[in-house]
Parts: C-alpha cells; sequence; structure tokens
C-alpha cells in the first residue's frame, strides 16, 4: 500500500468540512446465509469528540452495527461517511488499513493475544499503521509510549515488566485492550461492551481513565452496551431500535 | 512482527507443534532411509563380486548363473567339463581362471570347491580382498576354510572337524561321513556370500565323490581317506569358473567365444550386466518400498493439516483480534500458510539431521550384522528436490486450513462469535 494513498485519506478528514466523525444514511445490510437478517438504519450521526452510548439488548443488531461502522462489511443500500471518507468507495484492504488508521477497537472480553507480552499487544496496530506509528514515535521510543499509556491507565509498572498477558486479571486486560485502541490516537473509539465482565468500581475507574486520555486525543468514543447505567458516563445516549429496523427471516422489501 | 507473532502462537502451541515437527521428522527419515537402504543394498549386492570379467557356467539365462555361481542362490543346470575348462585357461587373453564346484552342504551353509587361486583372485568391494582370521588356505586334501558365519554359528575353530553333507538341503541325511575334513582357516567378514560359505579343494570335492554313483554311495565299494589319496583326483566337471582376463576391451570377444564354444553349450556372463538385470527384477519392490515412504510423508502431512485445524476454532478469536487492528485477510491466510511451512521445514531439517546421525551411530552395526555399509553422504539432488517438495506441500497443506481461517476471518469480521 503506497504511503501516498495513506497521507490522501489522513488530509481528506482533516479537510473535510462535515463536523461528523461518522454518519449513516438510509443504509440497509443483509446477513448472507439460509436466515437472513436485515439491518436498515435510516439516519444515524456521530459527532467529532463526541461520546455515544448506543444501547440495545443482545439481539438486536449491535454486532451488525459496528461490523457496518469498522467497514468489516458494506452496507447493501445507503451510504456510510466515516470522517469524510465513504467506506463502500474503499477496497476491502483498503478498508482494513482505514479501520487501523482511524479505528481503536475494544472487545467485550478476550482482547488479548495470549502469547504476546503487553506491549507487544499494546502496538499490535502499529504494525499495520505508519500514521499511528509514526503519530506515537512523537512522543518517544514505542515500548516507552506503551508503557507509559499502560501506566496511565492504572497498570502498575511492575505487572507491564513481569505480569504474562495470559496471567491478567480482566480488568488489567480491558485496560490493556484500552492502551491497544489509544496509541496512536486514532479519530474514533469502538467499544464493545468493554465493562460487562467488570464490577462497579472498576467500570466507573476504567471509563474514567478511557474518556481521559480519548479525551485529550480528541477522539469520539462509541460504546454498545445493554446496561442503561452507563449513560452518566456519556454525552449522548441513542437507543438502537429507535435508529435502526432489525428485520429477521424473509428480507424484507 | 507478523512472522514473530506466529512464532510465538506456535511456541504457545508448543507440544502438539512438536509432536506435529516430529511426525513430520519421522516420516522425511524414512523417506530418506528407504533410500539409503536402497542404494546400500545395490551397492553391497554389486559390490560382492569385483575384478571378475566374466563368469563360465553351463548355458542357461544370465541371471540364474550369477546368482547360483556368486550370490550362493538356487542350483545349476549342468556342469561345464573339466575339458571346457583347460580350453577357456589355455585363451592367451585369459589373465586367470578359477574353478567353482557347487552341489554339497554342511548344515545349510553351502560348500565350494575351488582351489587356492580363489582366496587371491576373488575380489569385493571395490577389490578388496579376501583376508583370514585365523589359520590359512587348504594345505591338506581334507582341509576347509569357512567363512565368518559359518565359524560364528557352528562355533569352529581352526583344528575342528567337519562331515560334509550331500546336496544342498539344511537337513540332509546323506553324509559324507567317512571322509571328514578339518577346518584350515578362517575367513575375516566380507558382507559377501562367502561368509556363508565352506570352501575345500577341487580335489577333495572330487575324493569323497570317488566311491559315489548317481548320487549315493555304491555299497560295498567304500574308498577310505587313505586310499582316495593315492587316487588321480583330476575333476570331471566343474559347476562354474571365474574368468580374469588381462585386457578389458577383450570381454565381449571372449564372451562370443564361450558362448560359441562348439564342444559343449556354455554362457558366460559379464556380473554388472547380470545385476542390471538382477535390479530390473527387484525394482518393482524398491518402487513399492518407495511409494509406502511418500505415503507416510502424506500422512504425517494430513497430520499437521489436522493440527492447524482443530486450533483453528480458538484461535479464531486471535484473528479477530488481528482484524480489528487492520490484518487483512489476506495477513490471516498467509499467517496460517506460513505456520504450515514452518512446521514441515522445521519436520524435513529434523529428520534429515536425524537420519544422518542415526546413520553414524548404526552404520558400523548395520555393516557387521546385515553385511550392509550404508554411505554417510550428503542427499543427491533428487533428494534434495524430494525435500524441497515436501516443504512445498507442507505451504500449500497449511493452505487449507488458511482457507477455512480466511473464510471464518470474512465472516467473524472483527466480532468476536465465541
Amino acid at each position: 500500500m503506497s504511503e501516498s494513498l495513506t497521507a490522501d485519506v489522513g488530509r481528506q478528514w482533516e479537510s473535510a468540512s462535515s463536523p461528523d466523525a461518522v454518519s449513516f444514511a438510509n443504509v440497509e445490510y443483509t446477513w448472507p446465509g439460509s436466515s437472513p437478517f436485515t439491518l436498515a438504519i435510516a439516519d444515524f450521526k456521530l459527532a467529532r469528540g463526541e461520546k455515544l452510548l448506543l444501547l440495545g439488548p443482545s439481539g438486536s443488531g449491535k454486532s451488525t452495527f459496528l461490523s457496518l461502522l469498522a467497514g468489516i462489511v458494506v452496507p447493501g443500500k445507503g451510504k456510510i461517511d466515516v470522517l469524510g471518507t465513504d467506506m463502500a468507495r474503499l477496497s476491502g484492504a483498503a478498508r482494513d488499513r482505514f479501520r487501523v488508521e482511524h479505528f481503536g477497537i475494544i472487545f467485550q472480553m478476550f482482547n488479548l493475544l495470549p502469547y504476546g507480552s503487553l506491549i507487544d499487544n499494546v502496538l499490535l496496530p502499529l504494525h499495520f499503521s505508519r500514521t499511528r506509528r509514526d503519530r506515537a514515535r512523537a512522543d518517544g521510543a514505542l515500548d516507552d509510549v506503551a508503557v507509559e499509556l499502560l501506566a496511565t491507565l492504572g497498570i502498575d509498572r511492575t505487572v507491564i515488566a513481569n505480569a504474562k498477558t495470559a496471567n491478567l486479571s480482566v480488568g488489567q486486560q480491558q485496560r490493556v485492550a484500552a492502551a491497544r485502541a489509544l496509541i496512536g490516537a486514532p479519530q474514533i473509539i469502538v467499544a464493545d461492551e468493554p465493562t460487562s465482565a467488570l464490577d462497579r468500581n472498576t467500570e466507573g475507574a476504567f471509563l474514567n481513565l478511557l474518556f481521559a486520555q480519548s479525551g485529550a486525543a480528541g477522539a469520539s468514543v462509541i460504546m454498545v452496551s445493554h446496561d442503561e447505567s452507563l449513560a452518566r458516563y456519556f454525552d449522548r445516549v441513542v437507543r438502537l431500535d429507535d435508529i435502526a429496523v432489525a428485520t429477521r427471516g424473509a428480507r424484507s422489501q | 512482527m507478523i512472522m514473530r507473532l506466529a512464532l510465538q502462537s506456535l511456541r504457545n502451541r508448543w507440544v502438539t507443534a512438536l509432536l506435529t515437527v516430529l511426525a513430520i521428522a519421522v516420516s522425511v527419515m524414512l523417506l530418506l532411509g528407504v533410500e539409503k537402504v536402497r542404494t546400500g543394498a545395490r551397492q553391497s549386492f554389486a559390490d560382492t563380486i569385483s575384478g571378475t570379467d566374466l563368469i563360465v557356467g553351463a548355458r542357461s539365462g544370465s541371471l540364474n548363473l550369477l546368482l547360483y555361481s556368486v550370490f550362493r542362490i538356487g542350483n545349476a543346470t549342468n556342469n561345464v567339463t573339466w575339458k571346457s575348462y583347460e580350453d577357456i585357461a589355455k585363451l592367451p587373453e585369459v589373465s586367470w581362471i578359477v574353478p567353482l564346484s557347487l552341489g554339497d552342504s554342511h548344515h545349510g551353509f553351502r560348500v565350494l570347491g575351488t582351489n587356492s587361486d580363489y582366496f587371491t583372485h576373488y575380489k569385493f568391494r571395490r577389490g578388496q580382498s579376501m583376508s583370514f582370521a585365523a589359520g590359512g588356505p587348504f594345505k591338506d586334501l581334507f582341509d576347509a576354510v569357512i567363512g565368518s558365519d559359518v565359524a560364528d554359528t557352528l562355533h569352529y575353530k581352526v583344528g575342528d572337524n567337519i562331515v560334509i553333507a550331500h546336496g544342498v538341503g539344511s537337513i540332509s541325511f546323506v553324509e559324507h561321513a567317512d571322509k571328514p575334513f578339518r577346518v584350515a582357516g578362517i575367513l575375516a567378514k566380507t558382507g559377501t556370500p562367502i561368509d556363508r560359505t565352506v570352501h575345500v579343494s577341487l580335489e577333495a570335492i572330487e575324493a569323497i565323490h570317488i566311491d559315489w554313483q548317481s548320487g549315493a554311495p555304491v555299497p560295498g565299494q567304500s574308498v577310505t581317506p587313505d586310499e582316495v589319496r593315492k587316487m588321480d583326483l583330476t575333476p570331471r566337471a566343474i559347476t562354474a569358473a571365474m574368468v580374469g582376463l588381462n585386457s578389458k576391451l577383450a570381454t565381449f570377444k571372449i564372451q562370443r567365444a564361450i558362448n560359441n564354444y562348439s564342444e559343449e553349450p556354455l554362457s558366460a556372463i559379464m556380473p554388472g550386466v547380470a545385476l542390471q538385470e538382477l535390479w530390473g527384477l527387484i525394482g518393482t519392490a524398491e518402487t513399492a518400498l518407495s511409494a509406502v515412504s511418500a505415503m507416510v510423508v502424506v500422512t504425517a502431512l494430513l497430520g499437521m493439516v489436522t493440527m492447524i485445524l482443530t486450533t483453528l476454532n480458538e484461535r479464531r478469536r486471535e484473528m479477530a483480534i488481528l482484524r480489528s487492528v487492520g490484518a487483512t485477510p489476506a495477513t490471516v491466510l498467509g499467517l496460517l500458510a506460513a505456520e504450515g511451512g514452518l512446521l514441515t521445514l522445521a519436520g524435513v531439517v529434523l529428520g534429515t539431521v536425524g537420519l544422518y546421525v542415526g546413520l553414524y551411530f548404526a552404520r558400523p552395526y548395520i555393516d557387521h550384522a546385515y553385511g550392509l555399509s550404508l554411505a554417510i553422504d550428503p542427499p543427491r539432488a533428487d533428494e534434495w528436490v524430494k525435500l524441497a517438495l515436501i516443504v512445498v506441500a507442507g505451504f500449500f497443506a497449511g493452505l487449507l486450513p488458511a482457507l477455512r481461517a480466511y473464510r471464518l476471518s470474512l465472516a467473524d469480521g472483527m466480532m468476536i462469535r465465541t
């Protein structure tokens, strides 16, 4: 992949007049297979720097929504604009690249490669994104940047130096995952129920640390969850049912 | 980095990975080992006789003549008269000629009647001569020289008396018990049929049969050993003869002359040519052996594919993580294919090294026990090609689970479904 393309992609979003980080317009997507599932989203916007909680029970299409947002799948109808780039116009490999350049992703659990060190796990996206690597390198040697980020997110320095990834507590794992999502300052942090395995206290601490870091980088955060009590941490709360229509079985025309 | 992750991922599953590598290594050892034994066996067959230009016997197929005269396998169809033998010996191109007389045995070991030239002219393993481990060639009429296997099996030492049986079965009821032999010498191990042969003089063969007619002793006409010493013991016939020529260039000429000998139907064969005929015969068995070892390699590779496939489900998470940080499905595909190639490469290297280490230690034992001298030489060009093909096959075998991972990865995207 050429550097110029990366630069173009970067310029595109820098210069984009759109104030939105993400916008969905009349999007419709159907999972292929014997039991099709269709999700239709008429209108959805995420502003730059906004912290948005997307609420929905399981099975309401959260995974499909995230897949569309991160460019894993391309909608059959409608348009998804991310940082001024029409996702449908990028090739598969370009979308993979776009994803790592602009998204930091945190899963519900099992975020880490158990055989890599903590620092390996944090640095993982930088091997796929030059832009993020350069941004991280501006703050110092990559290993040091990773250590500092982990420390800021509340991981003990002796743990960073000595612990095996597989032996970390769930709370620690999620912090490492957050560090991986944040390193190199991507513009959008996507989190898929990152706190569902944490207790209330740890949950609050985790979100505060995450938002402190994303706020410092000016990144938007979109988190999906079924837990309404999280609403107080966010700028805006959207119910998936209000913006999307999910259809199971035969395709709706 | 990705390569390092692949290695770390493998190290994380080191037990299964190691077993897979071992399975491939063993299969590679088998493949190369079969080849080594095959060439070693051919070499030792070829090494059995050296320096002999022609073998002469009664008219028969060349393979038959070679097998019974040199390898002591099977029996002669007819004899060669002493007159023919002397006529051939008189040819100016003939440098030396050694008579061979077969037909008797001792506890299943063939008895060969010959003369003392045999010990100087018979060469094996690229011109090596026989040597005596104990004693020396026959001096007396009833002296015998035995091969090392005969001595080992029957626990004979120089000076022991032995009785020769008529015929070549391992159990014989007709023995030349009236004329026992004395062990005069024991030959050093040669790794050839000589080790399993009892050598006596041609005259002795004549002597023990002098009072026999039609394969049985004539009643009331027994001749004592002392009486027989005074008699004319010029043989009437021999089984075959080994001929050395002054010049190799004359080989075809003499061969033709012997084949066209007018007084008696004779065959002269070149040992090397007859051996080629033998290879043609056993080639099928060799091919079968190679095919079996190739199938073992395929089995090992299938085992590797199974191993990668079974770990695939638990690795879907790993692939989803990689996808979330920007790895393309192609990267995931490459990662798994590289894993297959890497495991196979490790197996091939380990198997090759293992074979040579094993050869180094087992060689003296194999040489001693089976007379099979296995060469420790680097793999030949075609063996390198085979090894390279295995690695390539391993890479493509790795593609099989990789393609499945690719499809899963496309379907899962970065959303983990457990």
